[in-house]
């Protein structure tokens, strides 16, 4: 999935993965061996039915959970050989996760959400401010920056977390059902945002079982029983290029 | 990232949840307040009771004769032998000397006639030397001594027997067919046993010997020492006086006298203080392992009930060093408010009367309850911390 006539190295590049739940008979394949190469720039939207082993792919995409067998390369890095602290570094500095449920923390500001992954990398503080500021600015919530959670609407909220999710500069956006809890004119909104963070060159993975928003991707990747029965590139958009 | 940041993230996670860190604090200050409290209570009914067994007299000496020793002199305590330990110079831990010559007699007034436990002819300086206190009506003088006056004093036990409701200051009794004025009569003692202490007469001591006894030697010379640290000093100094005076070889195996130092007095002190040492014991470790118990169980839910949160910080990449830093300092932040606060509490509560005891405060009591508590409060604040950051991102995130 390379621009032509140029090589690059993928974003990510996964090899025979497994995730296996139990032991024995009762044990549950929820990844039975999937292989995926994303390069830089690309638009991703994994789809597939509850149990299909979207989520299972998703967490280990973005280190949160670690694959029963199989090699996951992130930007070049094999992280199955990485340790607890270092898996907390890719965590920080190369993938920005969005969940479902937003998952911001309870009564802490915006702008001091969207500063905690930066803090973690340990920016200093004023740096940190004019960062989060920046990356709120652009989900359109500068205003809210004040506000706690729960004085945010469910889409503004999502906001808040693609802002946090993007604002280390990560080389991977990861979203997990993002539009999943968000009404209509919300996931309008986050998936504009996403839009435009892929036109600026970001790489974005993310599930979803809305066809409308898997219709934002440039690639569908669909999962039945943990397996990739389907990987289908819209014919309308070429391949992003990326410099190198 | 340094310390200090971390610091303010601690802080930021204590502030964010006002009231379950309030419910924390408040749980490690009735922690803390209740065994300092309750340590303290005991404390002070045991400082009572030693207060007590003060009042009766315990820095008094009781001098006895005997018989037996291998002097071949004349070993009965007599007038002599108190004038010499009267003496400042070769017992300056004396404060004073009272012979006693004492028989059981019976009292009449009017018709009524009660037969009392004691009379005692002795020196005004028992009154002080016994702890008996004159409530109504007046004590004997040294002059009632040198013109062997017949007053007496009684205790209130005999005067209750003898006079019912009358007054008796002022009346007339008969001891043993001689007529003797009641010019006071003592404050309750209270009963220590099998002696009523109250039940009682005292008189000069040549009026009794007189009426009573006949000149012979003195039955007991009770010693007042100038405090009760110095009454092993007054014991060793009476002890050369007696043994000069009776003519006591040194390193002889028996005396012919005995010197009791009120030891029954201090035994019974000695064991109540520590029956209460054991009480106070058992009463604070129950305190301090409910008081325990208490904090883990909040300090876990308050940290549980984060294991999400935990997970949220994990997936942004905070290392594992960072999440229990912040748990920790939380935890301390936490333990140390609630200990302080739990120790104010304490010591404002121990200015009021519990039970009718005045609580004194043990500073053992609130060293070992703060630093158990706060101990308590640091280890379960921050052992569910360092399990939840242990766990991997998804499980934490999933946790419910």
């Amino acid at each position: 999935m390379t621009a032509p006539g140029r090589e690059q190295r993928p974003v990510l590049e996964v090899v025979d993965l497994v995730k296996t739940y139990g032991e024995g008979e009762t044990a549950v394949h929820a990844l039975a061996g999937v292989s995926l190469t994303v390069a830089p720039g690309d638009y991703v939207a994994i789809m597939g039915s509850s149990g299909s082993g979207k989520s299972t792919l998703m967490n280990i995409l973005g280190c949160l959970d670690v694959p029963t067998s199989g090699t996951y390369r992130l930007d070049g890095v094999d992280v199955s050989e990485l340790n607890e602290s270092q898996l907390a570094l890719v965590r920080n500095r190369r993938i920005g996760f969005v969940f479902q449920s937003f998952n911001l923390i309870a009564r802490t500001s915006a702008l001091a959400n969207v500063e905690l992954p930066l803090a973690y990398a340990g920016i200093k503080p004023a740096v940190r401010r004019e960062r989060a500021l920046a990356a709120l600015d652009m989900v359109g919530l500068a205003n809210r920056a004040d506000h706690d959670p729960n004085q945010l609407s469910g889409g503004q909220q999502q906001r808040v977390a693609v802002a946090r999710a993007l604002v280390s500069q990560p080389a991977l956006l990861l979203a997990d059902e993002p539009t999943g809890n968000l009404d209509s004119r919300s996931t309008k909104d986050v998936l504009s945002i996403l839009d435009g963070l892929n036109a600026q060159g970001r790489t974005i993975v993310l599930i979803t079982h809305e066809d409308e928003v898997a219709a934002h991707a440039h690639r569908t990747i669909r999962l039945v029983d943990g397996l990739i029965v389907s990987d289908v590139r819209r014919r309308d958009i070429a391949p992003v290029e990326v410099p190198a | 990232m340094s310390v200090f940041e971390i610091f303010g993230f601690a802080l930021r996670g204590v502030a964010a949840n006002k009231l379950r860190s309030g419910l924390t604090v408040l749980g490690i200050l009735i922690g803390v307040a209740a065994v300092i409290l309750l340590v303290a209570v005991g404390n002070g009914s045991a400082k009572q009771v030693e207060d007590s067994l003060a009042a009766l007299g315990t820095n008094t000496l009781t001098v006895q004769g005997g018989r037996g020793g291998d002097t071949g002199y004349r070993t009965d305590l007599t007038l002599d032998i108190v004038k010499a330990l009267q003496d400042r110079e070769s017992a300056p831990d004396v404060k004073s000397v009272s012979p006693v010559v004492s028989s059981s007699q019976t009292l009449t007034f009017g018709d009524a006639s009660y037969d009392v436990n004691s009379v005692i002819g002795t020196y005004p300086s028992y009154f002080s030397a016994s702890n008996s206190v004159v409530a109504s009506g007046s004590g004997f003088t040294e002059e009632d001594v040198d013109q062997a006056a017949r007053v007496v004093v009684l205790g209130p036990t005999t005067a209750e027997e003898l006079f019912g409701t009358v007054d008796p200051v002022g009346q007339r009794i008969g001891i043993a067919g001689q007529i003797y004025s009641v010019i006071g009569v003592l404050a309750k003692k209270g009963s220590t046993g099998f002696n009523d202490p109250d039940d009682v007469a005292i008189a000069p001591l040549p009026a009794v010997q007189r009426s009573l006894t006949g000149y012979g030697p003195v039955s007991s010379i009770t010693v007042e020492a100038v405090n009760a640290d110095a009454v092993a000093a007054a014991k060793a100094e009476i002890t050369a006086i007696l043994n000069a005076k009776m003519h006591v070889a040194d390193g002889a195996s028996s005396t012919p006298y005995q010197i009791r130092d009120a030891s029954q007095l201090l035994e019974t002190r000695t064991a109540t203080a520590e029956t209460f040492t054991v009480l106070l014991g058992a009463v604070a470790g129950i305190s301090l392992v409910v008081g325990g118990i208490g904090i883990t169980n909040i300090m876990m839910v308050s940290v549980t009930e984060r294991t999400r949160e935990i997970g949220i910080r994990k997936a942004l990449g905070a290392p594992r060093r960072v999440i229990l830093t912040q748990f920790l300092i939380e935890a301390t932040l936490l333990s140390l408010a609630g200990g302080g606060l739990g120790v104010a509490a304490a010591l404002i509560g121990a200015n009021f009367e519990i039970v009718g005891i005045k609580p004194v405060v043990m500073p053992d009591s609130v060293v070992l309850a703060l630093g158990v508590c706060v101990a308590i409060g640091l280890f379960f604040g921050s052992y569910p911390a360092s399990r939840a950051a242990g766990l991997r991102p998804i499980d934490a995130l999933r946790y419910e």
